[in-house]
């Protein structure tokens, strides 16, 4: 096929990855970068262009917030990077590199929102997309609250917005409602008829905060608890908390500090994931060179990333 | 014989690397692929397989990367 017309190729385009070979010949799946799930109406639109025109019959919404165009023949990589380019939509990331974030849609509309995720996803995505870690992927996820939609623990660093709840007993009524919403019972109202509050069973969720009708409730701190070294598949394991509090204008900073930490005690190891890293060293390792640079935020003490047995229940 | 070289290149670049240089053969042509352990050796002779072209063999190098031999065969 000497005759034929060479095909033209621009490599740069493949280097963080997101195109993943398909079963069929020459077939490609090309994965866009969504991060946080936020697409807008125009993008939408010329995606929908560029899958028609290249793709097969459908696009395939992936878990991980993103569209997937699905039957795209290599030799259109470069026509449909740069047709996509015109809406400014960008291509993912697969392989040993930080993958593009997924977030819940956080705060601006949703009304258990505590803090602004998507802007997290974004600046996340902006920062450190694609970033090699030398070992292994590394997915970062937002939640919006305690409730964890994107079930964030079981990503390599997940966050969570939290408030941690300060009251002002001179403003309460007495109604008794926050310690009825809180589902946790850290609130339980006392023989006074005024609520007491124990610290430990607290998960931060905020809701006496936004039920107590007089304000007496309000937030002493805001930003969010961080979960490492969780992940799913064949061996799950569910992050365990690191860092509680830490301001939303550090979390590109902290995930920065734990891909340190993961590429040098990964060094030589090859194909490890952070969470089994993290058990292989002990987290008392992670916890100190967290704590050199967030000092404020990162908890005195935390266990290993929590293995879940799902094997249990074979018959024999 | 023709050698093409992906050590030390990922998916999927190294994959497509492979299907540019074949088309510069004729079917029944053979060359070498170098190969990294891990992700390259499990993905690309797989899918070089299924595109029809024939693998003659296949082996791990002292130096840790895998040799690729194969033959062109497309229809
Ligand atoms: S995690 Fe919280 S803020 Fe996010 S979608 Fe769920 S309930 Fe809403
Ligand atoms: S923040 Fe949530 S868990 Fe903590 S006391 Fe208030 S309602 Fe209870
Ligand atoms: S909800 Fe507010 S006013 Fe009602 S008992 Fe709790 S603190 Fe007091």
């Amino acid at each position: 096929m000497s005759d034929a017309k060479q095909t033209k190729i621009d490599l740069s385009n493949l280097k963080a990855g997101g195109f993943i070979k398909e079963r069929g010949k020459d077939l490609f799946t090309v994965r866009l970068r969504v991060p946080g799930g936020r697409m807008s109406i125009s993008r939408l639109k010329k995606i929908a262009e560029v899958a028609d025109r290249f793709g097969g019959e459908f696009v395939h919404l992936s878990v991980r917030q993103s569209i997937e165009l699905i039957n795209i023949n290599f030799r259109d990589f470069d026509a449909v990077v740069e047709e996509l380019g015109e809406s400014s939509q960008k291509v993912a990331s697969c392989g040993a590199r930080v993958r593009v974030p997924v977030a819940c849609g956080g705060c601006e509309y949703n009304p258990n929102g505590l803090i602004d995720t998507q802007k997290s996803a974004l600046e996340v995505d902006e920062k450190l997309f694609g970033t090699p870690t030398g070992h292994h992927k590394f997915k970062v996820a937002f939640a919006g609250c305690p409730f964890d939609c994107p079930k964030s623990a079981t990503n390599d660093i997940g966050f969570q917005g939290a408030v941690y709840p300060e009251l002002d007993i001179s403003a309460c009524i007495s109604c008794g409602l926050c310690a009825k919403n809180c589902v946790p019972k850290a609130i339980v109202m006392g023989d006074d008829n005024k609520p007491v509050f124990s610290n430990d069973p607290c998960i931060w969720c905020g809701d006496c905060v936004k039920v107590c009708p007089t304000g007496a409730w309000s937030e002493k701190r805001r930003g969010y608890t961080a979960r490492i070294g969780g992940k799913w598949g064949r061996n799950p394991l569910v992050g365990t908390l690191f860092a509680t509090f830490l301001p939303e204008g550090q979390v590109v900073p902290f995930i920065s500090s734990v891909l340190e930490w993961y590429k040098s005690k990964a060094e030589g190891k090859g194909r490890v994931r952070l969470g089994d890293t993290i058990i292989a060293e002990g987290p008392d390792s992670l916890l100190g060179h967290l704590r050199q640079q967030f000092p404020e935020s990162i908890v005195n003490a935390t266990i290993p990333p929590q293995v879940i047995v799902t094997q249990i229940g074979i018959s024999k | 014989m023709q050698v093409i070289d992906l050590r030390g290149v990922s998916c999927p670049t190294n994959f497509v690397k492979v299907k540019l240089a074949l088309e510069e053969l004729e079917n029944g042509d053979q060359t070498t692929i170098l190969l990294d352990d891990g992700e390259a050796v499990k993905n690309v002779p797989r899918s070089l397989k299924a595109e029809g072209h024939k693998l003659l063999a296949l082996k791990q190098a002292e130096e840790g990367h895998y040799v690729l031999e194969l033959e062109k065969f497309e229809e």
